[in-house]
């Protein structure tokens, strides 16, 4: 049974005697319906009362001040995920002169993703530059630009490519803030796509998180909506750090509705997808997707968790984490990087060193094997982890 | 080796030309110990340039008598400078890699007498001398080397981390060859902002032969940086003779299409014709290489005693017949700029200089314990760091 409500006035028409199951239900995005975790519905209850149970079935996280409501009503626009990197992109390119793009394939041909469609044709080749395929030197090219007051965007067209340009993201793009004593900033945002896709083989669905967290001096966060997109793309290019902004292949046609208005997120904080009580469970990029999908199931089952999209890979938001382990005192991390020595391993630590006081359970780290991504379907989807798994975790973890 | 014995006879070309100095406007003053002197003169460099792909500029650079005397001070204080270091490091003074420049300061004296401070230079790890010539101080040199406060870095980058951005200095790198793409990016800023000023991305022999190299070459090329490639060629490339690593020697045609230069390096007044040539040159027609033939007296480094791979006959053969000081100090006396004495007394007011400043830069504090975590992001995030055993915060990096 499918019922739709608006508002709270509405819960009340609801007769007493019917029973709840927990079937799955749609609600658009900013109801009052509160369902509680035993299945009654709690009639009458403030939307903000005992931990303000959203149940939000879109993946798309509302802000935390009701702008939730306001986007609702304001008009807005539709677009994907790549088009809302492009756009966050121009708004900073006509903002700022010294914003300039370089990569393979990004000026003429628009972006093998089409996150630079158009741009040459409006700023000029040099602004948005055509690079042979020579990542270590064009990422050194980028990195010496930004030392004299360039700011660049550096794309790589996979960021398994970017491999080739690690001596200059880790000893010039990282250190030279601090090896020259503060005279040099290096605002570069070096971005592509990652992760694994569908079927393109081991090369090409590298998780380069894992392998840049150690650089210090970076910042790295991971888009997974329209909306944090394009706000941590502005942001990426306004911060004075070099950042590091991870996209996924497959999330490159997500659609969403996104403010007409201007919006700059931060680098450093975590987007909470979804409140709970039960478990919290902490995600990035597609994997959000797959927890999304698990906590539906999860959800049916009387399960109550609560998912946060961490972005920020380094440093981790360990204030929104951590009011969340204080609160449900599980934690389940799902990422897709290698259980070895990935972004789990060291959110785990975090985590384990901060709030071990906290923790009923031990943290689950739920990640890709650690195999080189294979080719066949079957064992590529193997790899990375699946919403069952999720649900199968959660279950143990909350037993 | 008929190869080895060969290659190290050319090493030790004897300086024709001074015999042969023609000055065409050959003023006869007495001598002048005023540096403010700017009578004109011509000197002849050592051999003429070899161009590849371009014309190479004429022998004849002009100059001044006050440029000529300064050439001298400045290198003369650079050999201090490094001779110095040498102690120090002996001395434990400085820690860890400390490459000295002793040998090739007419590359970096000659390149500044033709350039701006607009324009960028950077370097590789042997860069002390080209850090004093941008106009750092030897107090900021000597500190940052012994890791004090009063380095040009705070103390946080050492030998291989020299940086002055108001001159245009961008380094000081200590991975070989990663500074090429470095520099490639100074010139596109520079064309970005049309600046009409260049950089100079200088390496190595041992550095030509990285990859990154040739990327950035193809690059600077196809977009018309204002790029200037400068190989200093020592000939070898930490304890490998250039005929060893290299198929071709001939570094300045290694560009291909990128037009090149073969400069002697030893020679200040060579250099400096042939960077305002290139400047030039990559102003209006994109980049261009110069081969520096110069050597270094040190090894490599201050742990390798650089004879293991060259006989102390090599050495001290070319610092007899090629030395860049005592070009200069034949040339002002037999100009007549000056004397004999006079140049000693400069020379033995270097040495005090010098050592007045590493007096100084003994006096400079460590730095604080709280600088291990400034300057890792330019704004921080109230991110709080904690010592090894994670158990007390030590700080918030800032």
């Amino acid at each position: 049974m499918a019922a739709i409500f608006q508002g709270i006035g509405a819960a009340a028409a609801l007769p007493s005697t019917e029973k709840f199951h927990s079937q799955s239900r749609r609600f658009v995005s900013g109801s009052l319906f509160v369902v509680r975790s035993d299945g009654r519905p709690s009639l009458g209850s403030s939307p903000r009362s005992r931990g303000a149970q959203h149940l939000i079935t879109n993946a798309v996280a509302a802000k935390a001040d009701a702008s939730a409501t306001s986007t609702a009503s304001k008009p807005g626009h539709e677009l994907l995920l790549f088009e809302a990197l492009r756009e966050g992109l121009e708004e900073e390119m006509d903002r700022d002169p010294r914003v300039c793009v370089m990569g393979e394939d990004v000026g003429h041909y628009g972006g093998s993703y089409k996150v630079t469609k158009g741009l040459a044709t409006k700023y000029g080749d040099l602004r948005v530059l055509d690079t042979p395929i020579a990542e270590n030197s064009f990422t050194g090219m980028g990195i010496g630009a930004a030392m004299t007051g360039l700011r660049p965007i550096i794309e790589g067209m996979n960021m398994g490519f970017l491999l080739l340009a690690f001596n200059q993201i880790s000893n010039n793009c990282g250190m030279l803030h601090y090896t020259s004593g503060g005279q040099f900033k290096i605002p570069v945002v070096i971005r592509g796509p990652g992760g694994v896709g569908r079927q393109l083989g081991a090369e090409h669905s590298q998780r380069l998180e894992s392998y840049f967290q150690s650089i210090p001096g970076i910042q790295m966060v991971a888009c997974s909506t329209p909306y944090n997109a394009k706000g941590l793309m502005k942001a990426a290019i306004r911060s004075e750090n070099p950042v590091i902004l991870f996209e996924h292949v497959l999330l490159y046609n997500l659609k969403e509705r996104i403010p007409d208005e201007e919006y700059v997120l931060s680098l450093e904080e975590a987007e909470m997808v979804r409140p709970g009580e039960h478990v919290t469970i902490l995600t990035y990029s597609r994997m959000r997707y797959h927890v999304m999908q698990a906590a539906k199931t999860l959800v049916n089952k009387g399960y109550d968790p609560e998912v946060i999209d961490i972005r920020s890979l380094k440093p981790f938001d360990l204030y929104t984490i951590g009011n969340s382990v204080k609160k449900t005192h599980r934690v389940l991390i799902v990422e897709e990087c290698m259980r070895t020595g990935g972004i789990g391993a060291s959110l785990t630590a975090a985590i384990t060193e901060n709030f071990i006081d906290y923790l009923d359970a031990p943290i689950v780290c739920l990640s890709s094997q650690d195999v080189p991504t294979p080719y066949a379907g079957t064992l590529e989807e193997w790899t990375v982890v699946q919403p069952a798994q999720i649900v199968t975790a959660v279950e143990q973890l909350c037993q | 080796m008929a190869l080895s014995t060969s290659f190290r006879s050319n090493l030790i070309k004897p300086l024709t030309a001074l015999t042969a100095l023609s000055s065409t406007q050959h003023l006869r003053r007495p001598f002048s110990s005023s540096v403010d002197d700017s009578t004109a003169l011509t000197i002849e460099t050592s051999v003429p340039f070899v161009g590849h792909k371009c014309e190479p500029p004429s022998r004849n650079v002009e100059t001044t008598s006050k440029e000529l005397l300064g050439f001298f001070h400045d290198m003369a204080l650079m050999r201090r400078m490094e001779i110095a270091s040498d102690s120090l490091y002996k001395s434990k003074l400085i820690r860890g890699f400390c490459h000295l420049y002793d040998g090739q300061e007419a590359v970096a004296v000659g390149m500044e007498a033709a350039i701006t401070k607009k324009d960028c230079i950077i370097t590789a790890y042997r860069d002390h001398c080209i850090y004093l010539g941008r106009g750092g101080t030897l107090v900021e040199c000597f500190s940052e080397l012994m890791g004090r406060q009063a380095g040009c870095s705070k103390g946080k980058g050492g030998s291989m981390h020299f940086y002055k951005k108001d001159s245009g200095f961008y380094g000081g790198h200590g991975i070989v060859g990663a500074q090429v793409p470095l520099g490639c990016g100074l010139a596109f800023a520079q064309k970005y902002s049309k600046d009409e000023t260049v950089t100079f991305a200088m390496y190595g022999d041992g550095a030509a032969n990285q990859g990154q190299l040739f990327e950035a070459l193809n690059m600077a090329a196809l977009l018309d940086l204002p790029a200037i490639f400068v190989c200093e060629n020592n000939h070898y490339g930490m304890g490998t003779a250039e005929w060893r690593a290299a198929k071709s020697p001939s570094y300045y045609k290694r560009g291909d299409y990128v037009p090149g230069l073969k400069v002697d390096g030893m020679d200040a007044f060579a250099v400096k014709q042939a960077c305002r040539f290139a400047k030039e040159h990559a102003l209006k027609n994109g980049p261009i290489i110069l081969e520096m033939d110069t050597y270094r007296y040190h090894g490599h480094s201050m742990s390798d005693p650089g004879s293991t791979y060259r006989t102390r006959d090599e050495i001290s053969g070319v610092r007899q017949e090629r030395d860049p000081i005592e070009r200069i100090r034949k040339l002002i006396l037999s100009h007549e700029l000056s004397t004999e004495a006079e140049l000693k007394n400069i020379e033995k007011k270097i040495r005090s200089e010098v050592d007045d400043a590493i007096a100084q830069a003994k006096e400079s504090s460590m730095p604080d314990p709280s600088e291990l975590f400034t300057n890792v992001y330019v704004k921080g995030f109230g991110i709080e760091v904690a010592g090894a055993d994670r158990k007390e915060v030590r700080g918030v990096l800032p």
